[in-house]
C-alpha cells in the first residue's frame, strides 16, 4: 500500500536514512542571511545539534532519502531491491518544502539528502542535485546542505552537487574490495575511489582558485566524508584503521564515519543477525581521534591491537598503546613537549593545553592535574609531577587489570 | 564595607565602569559587596559610588586600571551567569590582575578555574538556546506569518544570542519569549520587550507532527544510549521540546523492536514446519508475522496431550492467559471448565488452544482491554494452527466462536445458523461450533440463561459425538 501523506512518507524515508552515521553540520564557511532573501546561516566551526535521539545521536540535519526504491541489491542495506520494506518517494519540491518548514522553526541546521537508485544513477543524481539547487537558487537558503553522491553517476552531475552543497560524501561501505564484491554486488571499489578522487581534485582546485580570485565559486567548502560499515564482514580493526588512513591521505577526507552494523528489518541471510558490540565502533572512533588530534601514526594505533588485529574493548586504544610501550613513560608534565604529553592516557587536548599554560606560572603538582582531568587514577602510573613519581608502577605485571574499568553487569541491550 | 549595586544585570559596560573606578580607588575585594537589581539595601548607590570624592571614599589613583584581553573575554561570559557571587569573583580577579597581569593563563589558580567553569556554563547555555529554541508559526491579522518561541535559559544570555537568531532568520518575523524578557524581530529592528509567560506563546504548530514523526523515525532502536542523550539534552529542556514527548515510548519500544527484527531474520532462515509441539511453541514465541506478534506480549501455546482426541480452539489468549502463559485460565476458562465437567468431558483429555497465539489489546490506564483480532491476523496465524492440528491429530474439533472457525477454515461463519451441528474441516476432520464462553460472561438475566442452555446443549452434542465410535473412526479412515 502506497502511503501518500507527507508524514507517512517522511517516516519511511527518514527510517531508511538512519543507517548513515554522519549528521555533522560543521566545518563549512560562515554565512548568514543579512543580505539575502531567504533564511539560513552556518557558523563555520561548530555545528549545532538541535536534538538528541535516545540512541545518543545528534540530530542536526533533516536526514532523508529522496526515495528508498532501489535497483541495487546490497545485502547490508535495508533498501536493497530484494528487501520487502515499504517503499516511498518524495518529489524534489516536497523535500525543499520540508527542509524550509523545519528550518524556519529552528528544528535543523539543514539537509542531508541521499537516495536509493531509481531508473539510473544519472537520473537519481540529477534529482538530488535539483533539491539543493532549488533550495539555493529559488529560496536563497543559506543553511547547511550535505549531499550523498552516487559514484556510478556521470562525474559532471556529481560535480554539480559540490556547487550547491557544503559537504559531499560517497560511502566506501566496506573496508575491503572483496567484502564489497560479496555484499554489494552492484558496487565496485575502483569506481567508488575514482569518484572520491574526482571530487577531491575539484575541492582542491576550487580552494586554490579562491586564493587567487575572491569571487571564484566555492566547491563543497566543508569537504568530503565517507562511511564504513563495521561488523558486517570479517575485517579486523587494524585493516579498518589502515583503510581509513589511506582514505584520509589520498582524498583529503574530513571525516571517516564508522557505522556498527545494525540488524536491519528483513535482513539478508548472508549477514550476521547480531550486531557487533557498539563499543567496537566507539574504539574505532577513538583510534580515529588519535591519528587526527593526538599525533599518532596509523601504524602506531594498530600496534595497540591484539594478534587478531582487534582493538581491546575494555580499555581505550591510547591506554592499550601506553601499556604496550611502557618504556616511553613516565612523562614529566613540567618539562615534556606537547607531543609527548598528548600520549599520556587520560590527558586530552584541552587538558594538555591547560597544563602548558599553567606550568609557565608554577610547577605542576598532582592537585593541579586533578583540576584539569577526571582520570587521575589512570594517569598516575604514566606521569611525573613535582610531588609525584610512579616508582615501580610501570613494571607491575597487573597494571592493565588495575587500570581497566571494573567488570560490570552486561550491558542491558548488549 | 562598601556596597556596589548594579541596576541592570544585563549591562556589562556599567559593571566594568564601576569595577574600574573601584579598583582605581584602591577598594580591596573584601571591602566591597556587590549586588544587583532594585531590591537590595546597600550603603551606596551606583550614583554615589561613581561620583568623585563622595561620602569619604578613597580618591582615584592616577595609575590606569589594567585588564587583559583574556580576562575581558572570560568576564563578558561570566557576567551573564545567574550565580550572584560572580560579581565578587570578577572583581577579585580584576583586583589581582593589577599585580599579576598574566593571571588568566594560570588555569590551575582557584579563581581562574572558577571563572573558566562559569564561562563554560554560560557558553553551553548559549549553545543550547541556539539548539533548543522551537518556533511556532502563527498567521497574524494582516496575513503575515510570525514565528514565536518560548524558551527558559539558565543564565542571562538572551541578548547575547539575539544576533545569532537575527542573522539566521533575517527575513522572518520572530519573537523569543523568556521569563526575563522578550525579543522581537520584524526584519529590520530588534525590540526588547518585557518578561513573558509560556501562555503568551502559541500552544501548537501543525509542523510539529511532522517533526515528531521524523524524530521517531530517525531513532535507531538497535542502539539505545539514553545516558548520552540526557547528557546533551538535559531533562530540564524537555518540556519545551515537542519531540521530547516521544522519548519515553521510544525507549520502552526499543528493545522489543530489536528482538522482533532479529526474530524476523531468523524466520527467513527457518521456514521448516515445527517437528513437535515444543518446537511449535518456540516458533510461536518468536513469530512476528503480524502486528499482534510484535506488541511485546508473550505467546501462549496450546496445552494438552499430543494424542488428544478432542481439540478445543478459542479465539486468542486474554490478560490472565498471557500472564500465565496457558490458554483458558481466566474467567472464560472457568465457564468452559464448568460446562465441560457438566457435559462429562474431561479437559485433561483435550488439547486446548487458540486461533491466535498472542494477546491483542488496547491499553486503558493500567488495564489491557481485549481487542478482536482482524481476519488478516487470524489468517496469518492459521499457519501455526494447521501445524498444531497436524501434530496433535485430533478426531474432533470444538470451535469456540467465529474467530476459531476462521482460523480453522479460513472463512467467517454465522454462529446462530451453524452451531451445534457436526461440520467438516477442509481435510475432512469433523468439527462442532459453539459460542465463545466470554460471550456468556457479557450477558445477564434471561439472555444469559438462554445462552448458557444453548452452550450446554452444544457441549452435550459434542460429548455424544465423542462417545460415538463412528466419530472415533471417521478420521483414521
Amino acid at each position: 500500500m502506497q502511503k501518500t501523506s507527507i508524514l507517512g512518507r517522511l517516516e519511511i524515508l527518514a527510517d531508511a536514512a538512519k543507517y548513515d552515521a554522519s549528521c555533522a553540520s560543521s566545518g563549512s564557511v560562515e554565512r548568514n542571511s543579512r543580505n539575502g532573501r531567504g533564511v539560513g546561516s552556518t557558523s563555520g566551526g561548530m555545528g549545532i545539534c538541535h536534538a538528541y535521539a535516545p540512541d545518543g545521536r545528534c540530530i542536526s540535519l533533516l536526514k532523508l532519502l529522496l526515495t528508498n526504491h532501489c535497483i541495487f541489491d546490497c545485502h547490508y542495506c535495508v533498501n536493497r531491491k530484494s528487501s520487502n520494506v515499504e517503499r516511498a518517494r518524495f518529489t524534489p519540491e516536497e523535500v525543499v518544502d520540508l527542509t524550509l518548514s523545519f528550518y524556519r522553526r529552528n528544528y535543523i541546521e539543514g539537509l542531508f539528502l541521499s537516495s536509493g537508485i531509481v531508473r539510473s544513477p544519472d537520473h537519481t543524481m540529477e534529482q538530488i542535485v535539483r533539491v539543493a539547487r532549488t533550495l539555493r537558487e529559488v529560496h536563497d537558503f543559506r543553511g547547511y546542505i550535505h549531499l550523498k553522491t552516487i559514484p556510478e553517476a556521470d562525474p559532471e552531475i556529481v560535480a554539480e552537487a559540490g556547487i550547491w552543497a557544503d559537504r559531499v560524501s560517497i560511502n566506501v561501505e566496506l573496508p575491503t574490495a572483496a567484502s564489497l564484491a560479496r555484499l554489494a554486488p552492484d558496487k565496485n571499489a575502483p569506481r567508488i575511489e575514482g569518484a572520491m578522487g574526482g571530487l577531491h581534485s575539484r575541492i582542491v582546485d576550487a580552494r586554490d582558485a579562491r586564493r587567487k580570485y575572491r569571487s571564484a565559486p566555492r566547491f563543497a567548502p566543508a569537504g568530503q566524508s565517507t562511511q564504513m560499515i563495521v561488523g558486517a564482514d570479517g575485517t579486523s580493526d587494524t585493516q579498518i584503521i589502515d583503510k581509513a588512513s589511506r582514505l584520509y591521505g589520498r582524498f583529503g577526507l574530513r571525516r571517516v564515519y564508522y557505522s556498527a552494523f545494525s540488524p536491519i528489518p528483513d535482513a539478508s541471510a548472508v549477514l550476521p543477525l547480531q550486531r557487533p558490540p557498539l563499543m567496537r565502533e566507539h574504539r574505532l572512533y577513538q583510534s580515529d581521534w588519535l591519528t587526527r588530534f593526538y599525533g599518532f601514526a596509523p601504524h602506531e594505533v594498530s600496534e595497540a591491537a591484539d594478534a587478531n588485529g582487534m582493538l581491546p574493548l575494555d580499555i581505550d586504544p591510547k591506554l592499550a598503546w601506553a601499556l604496550k610501550f611502557r618504556d616511553r613513560f613516565p612523562i614529566d608534565l613540567n618539562r615534556a613537549p606537547r607531543e609527548a604529553m598528548l600520549r599520556v592516557p587520560g590527558l586530552g587536548v584541552k587538558a594538555v593545553d591547560a597544563l602548558l599554560g599553567a606550568r609557565r606560572h608554577r610547577s605542576i603538582r598532582l592537585d593541579d592535574l586533578a583540576r584539569v582531568t577526571n582520570s587521575l587514577r589512570k594517569l598516575r602510573p604514566f606521569v611525573v609531577t613535582s610531588d609525584w613519581r610512579p616508582v615501580a608502577m610501570l613494571d607491575l605485571a597487573d597494571l592493565r587489570a588495575r587500570l581497566a574499568p571494573k567488570p560490570r553487569q552486561m550491558e542491558l541491550f548488549g | 564595607m562598601i556596597g556596589a549595586r548594579l541596576e541592570d544585570p544585563d549591562d556589562f559596560d556599567a559593571w566594568r565602569d564601576m569595577a574600574r573606578a573601584s579598583v582605581a580607588r584602591g577598594i580591596p575585594p573584601e571591602e566591597i559587596a556587590w549586588s544587583e537589581g532594585e531590591d537590595s539595601a546597600d550603603l551606596f548607590s551606583l550614583a554615589e559610588h561613581t561620583a568623585p570624592r563622595s561620602s569619604g571614599l578613597p580618591e582615584a589613583s592616577s595609575v590606569p586600571v589594567r585588564a587583559s584581553r583574556a580576562f575581558l573575554s572570560l568576564a563578558t561570559s561570566v557576567f551573564m551567569h545567574s550565580d550572584p557571587s560572580r560579581l565578587d569573583l570578577l572583581y577579585r580577579t580584576l583586583w589581582r590582575l593589577q599585580k599579576h597581569p598574566r593571571l588568566i593563563e594560570d588555569t590551575t589558580d582557584a579563581d581562574v578555574a572558577n571563572l573558566r567553569r562559569l564561562a563554560q556554563h554560560v557558553r553551553r547555555d548559549i549553545h543550547k538556546m541556539r539548539a533548543f529554541v522551537r518556533f511556532r508559526r502563527v498567521d497574524d491579522d494582516t496575513g503575515d506569518e510570525r514565528y514565536i518561541a518560548w524558551f527558559e535559559p539558565e543564565h542571562r544570555i538572551e541578548l547575547a544570542n539575539a544576533s545569532f537568531f537575527i542573522e539566521r532568520f533575517t527575513n522572518q518575523h520572530w519573537s523569543i519569549l523568556t521569563p526575563r524578557l522578550s525579543l522581537h524581530w520584524d526584519g529590520t529592528e530588534l525590540v526588547r520587550g518585557p518578561a513573558a509567560t509560556r501562555a503568551q506563546a502559541p500552544a501548537a504548530d501543525a509542523a510539529e507532527d511532522l517533526w515528531r514523526g521524523y524524530y521517531r523515525s530517525i531513532f535507531n532502536p538497535a542502539r539505545l544510549k539514553t545516558k548520552a542523550m540526557i547528557k546533551e539534552m538535559p531533562r530540564r529542556y524537555w518540556h519545551n521540546l515537542p519531540e521530547a514527548r516521544d522519548i519515553a515510548d521510544l525507549i520502552a519500544g526499543a528493545q522489543k523492536r530489536e528482538t522482533s527484527m532479529i526474530a524476523q531474520g531468523t524466520e527467513l532462515l527457518a521456514e521448516e514446519p515445527p517437528v513437535d509441539l515444543g518446537a511449535l511453541a518456540e516458533g510461536i514465541a518468536r513469530c512476528r508475522r503480524c502486528q499482534i506478534g510484535c506488541n511485546g506480549t508473550a505467546a501462549v501455546p496450546g496445552e494438552g496431550s499430543p494424542g488428544a482426541r478432542l481439540m478445543i480452539v478459542g479465539e486468542q489468549p486474554g490478560d490472565n492467559e498471557e500472564m500465565a502463559g496457558r490458554p483458558f485460565v481466566g474467567p472464560a476458562g472457568e465457564v468452559l471448565n464448568a460446562h465441560l465437567a457438566a457435559a462429562g468431558i474431561d479437559r485433561q483429555d483435550a488439547y486446548v488452544t487458540n486461533a491466535v497465539k498472542h494477546f491483542k489489546f488496547t491499553a486503558r490506564g493500567k488495564q489491557r482491554l481485549h481487542q478482536n483480532p482482524t481476519a488478516r491476523e487470524i489468517d496469518t496465524c492459521r499457519w501455526w494452527l494447521d501445524k498444531e492440528r497436524a501434530l496433535v491429530h485430533p478426531r474432533i474439533v470444538l470451535a469456540l466462536g467465529a474467530s476459531a472457525v476462521r482460523g480453522l477454515t479460513g472463512r467467517t461463519p454465522s454462529i446462530g445458523r451453524e452451531r451445534g451441528r457436526l461440520l467438516s474441516l477442509p481435510d475432512g476432520v469433523p468439527f462442532l461450533l459453539t459460542a465463545h464462553p466470554s460471550y456468556l460472561l457479557r450477558l445477564d438475566g434471561a439472555a444469559r440463561e438462554r445462552e448458557e442452555a444453548n452452550f450446554a446443549s452444544d457441549l452435550a452434542a459434542l460429548a455424544s459425538h465423542l462417545r460415538d465410535p463412528a466419530t472415533r473412526d471417521a478420521h483414521s479412515a
